[in-house]
Formats: structure tokens, C-alpha cells, sequence
């Protein structure tokens, strides 16, 4: 069999439910255990080997939180705002399920992005909160993921209710390059990116691998939670199925 | 020991952001987990039952 007939016959199998919840629960232990190891690595190596910052001394610590915290909130909501076109072109139920299952932990992302960048902002800007446009951009992220969630779960039908959801997505998308952008187009308070500049990245090396392995970590972090929450939704969806049937009646 | 958890007078605000993140992420792995245990037992009563109306 040629490589590209494997490669659709792959995907027509993940169209599957069934075959993608089986999929889904043999991927989820290895993915479990890969982001406990990174995270590991990542806490330890953050936390302890990485030399403390020449002007923020050892408070520099929180950016191993803040900033993955901070690139998952965009990066989820990315997924949730294309699962959400697919879902409305192609009417594809997975594309549903997932951006339905990345709202919760979306929104834990950039909450947490808020609370850590609060805490860091205390003692090196001497405060907790400025109107500048990173952070007020950050806050309407939040509030998009919190108007997601409360729309879906304002709407009885589901279809209508993804529908719906995914219009508001797709039309708050435009606050993900504002976000990325705001330290560019403003004289923000908020410090402009060190990593993205990869050509010459201004961060020492000790100090970046521990945070690249917070960031893959977060990233697994968000594929188990997909994952677990994915199935659930799946289940319910098909709840009727011969399958669901024979799955809960065998265990 | 004492010096690494003082973090050069920075320890109130790391070991709170720390643990903040620990505690949102561990809550979602918890309820993600719960629920799909409380549809799984759900599913189970619906179908054992032998009846499909619910």
C-alpha cells in the first residue's frame, strides 16, 4: 500500500468514533507520563539551575509559569477558533468535540497567564495591575473564553449551540495578533518578546531550556485534558450507538 | 534549603504563582477525570437497564 493510501486511510479511521475513542485512551497514559517528566525537568531546572536574573534577580522564576501559561492561552484558542470553521464549513463532529473541550482549560490558561503576570508585576513594576494594552488584551482573551463557554452552555441543542459558539471564536480571533502584536504597536509597561527572536535570542541558555520544557509540557498538559474530556463528550454524543452500547455493557 | 525556598526575598510572589498554576491545572486534570468516570457509570445504567427513553 502506497504511503498516501495509508495516510488516508488513517485518517478516514480517525473519522471513526469508535476507532478515535480507543485511539484517544491507549494515547492519554503516555501522554500523562511524558508531561509529569517534562514538567519535572522544566520545575527543577526553573527553579533551581537556572541562575538568577541580572536585573530581577530571582523573582525572573515566575516567567516559567507565566509565559507558557500566556502561549497556551492563544495557542488553545487557535484551536478552538479552527476547529470551530471546520466544524461550521465541513460540519465535521470531532472539529466540535474539540474546540468544545478546549474551553475550560483555554480559559484556566489565560487565567492563570492574568494571576502570575499580576504577581510578578507587584514587585518589578510595584504593581498589581496596569491598563496597558498586553494586559488588557490578555483580560478580553479571558472574557471571550468565558463568553464561549457561557453561550455553548446557554443553548439546549447542540449543534446550534456549537454553531453559535464558533461565530463568536472565529470573530474574536482578532484579539490573538493584537495580543501578540500590543508590545509592538505600544509603548506598552509589558516587556517585549526575548524568545520569538530566534536569530538572536536574548535570554541565556540555562535559563531557556527549562522554560521550552514548561512550554512542552503545558502543551502535553492541554493534550491529556483534550484527550480525557473528548471522550467524555464523545460518549455522550453517541450515547445510542451500537458501540457506546457494547463498551459500557462489556467493562 | 532555607535559601532556595526564601528566593532571594522573592518567595511569597514565586511559590504563589507556582502554586496557583499547580492548583488550576491539578483541578482541571480532577474534573475532566471525574466526569468522564460519572458518564461512563451513566451510560452503564442506561444501557443495562434495558430500557432507551432518558
Amino acid at each position: 500500500m502506497s504511503e498516501q493510501n495509508k495516510t488516508w486511510l488513517w485518517f478516514h479511521r480517525m473519522g471513526s468514533p469508535a476507532y478515535f475513542y480507543n485511539f484517544a485512551g491507549l494515547l492519554l497514559p503516555w501522554c500523562v507520563i511524558a508531561t509529569v517528566i517534562l514538567m519535572l525537568i522544566g520545575l527543577i531546572g526553573g527553579l533551581v539551575y537556572a541562575p538568577a536574573d541580572y536585573q530581577q534577580g530571582e523573582g525572573f522564576r515566575i516567567i516559567y509559569v507565566h509565559v507558557p501559561s500566556a502561549w497556551m492561552s492563544m495557542f488553545v484558542y487557535m484551536v478552538m477558533a479552527i476547529n470551530g470553521a471546520i466544524f461550521l464549513i465541513w460540519h465535521i463532529k470531532l472539529s466540535d468535540i474539540i474546540a468544545r473541550s478546549s474551553a475550560v482549560i483555554g480559559a484556566s490558561f489565560t487565567f492563570l497567564a492574568l494571576a502570575t503576570g499580576s504577581i510578578w508585576g507587584k514587585p518589578m513594576w510595584g504593581t498589581w495591575w496596569v491598563w496597558d494594552a498586553r494586559l488588557t488584551s490578555e483580560l478580553l482573551l479571558l472574557f471571550l473564553y468565558l463568553g464561549y463557554i457561557g453561550l455553548r452552555a446557554a443553548i439546549d441543542d447542540r449543534r446550534v449551540a456549537g454553531k453559535a459558539a464558533s461565530i463568536l471564536a472565529l470573530v474574536g480571533v482578532i484579539n490573538i495578533p493584537i495580543i501578540h502584536y500590543s508590545v509592538v504597536w505600544w509603548n506598552t509597561l509589558h516587556q517585549p518578546a526575548s524568545i520569538s527572536k530566534f536569530d538572536n535570542p536574548s535570554i541565556h541558555i540555562d535559563m531557556l531550556i527549562p522554560l521550552l520544557c514548561m512550554a512542552l509540557a503545558f502543551k502535553l498538559f492541554y493534550l491529556c485534558i483534550l484527550l480525557i474530556n473528548s471522550r467524555s463528550e464523545l460518549l455522550e454524543q453517541e450515547k445510542r450507538t451500537q458501540w457506546v452500547k457494547e463498551l459500557v455493557t462489556s467493562s | 534549603m532555607m535559601e532556595f525556598l526564601h528566593m532571594g526575598g522573592y518567595a511569597g510572589y514565586i511559590w504563589s504563582s507556582y502554586g496557583i498554576v499547580m492548583v488550576v491545572l491539578l483541578l482541571n486534570l480532577f474534573f475532566s477525570w471525574r466526569r468522564h468516570q460519572t458518564v461512563l457509570r451513566r451510560l452503564k445504567q442506561l444501557h443495562s437497564s434495558g430500557n432507551n427513553e432518558s
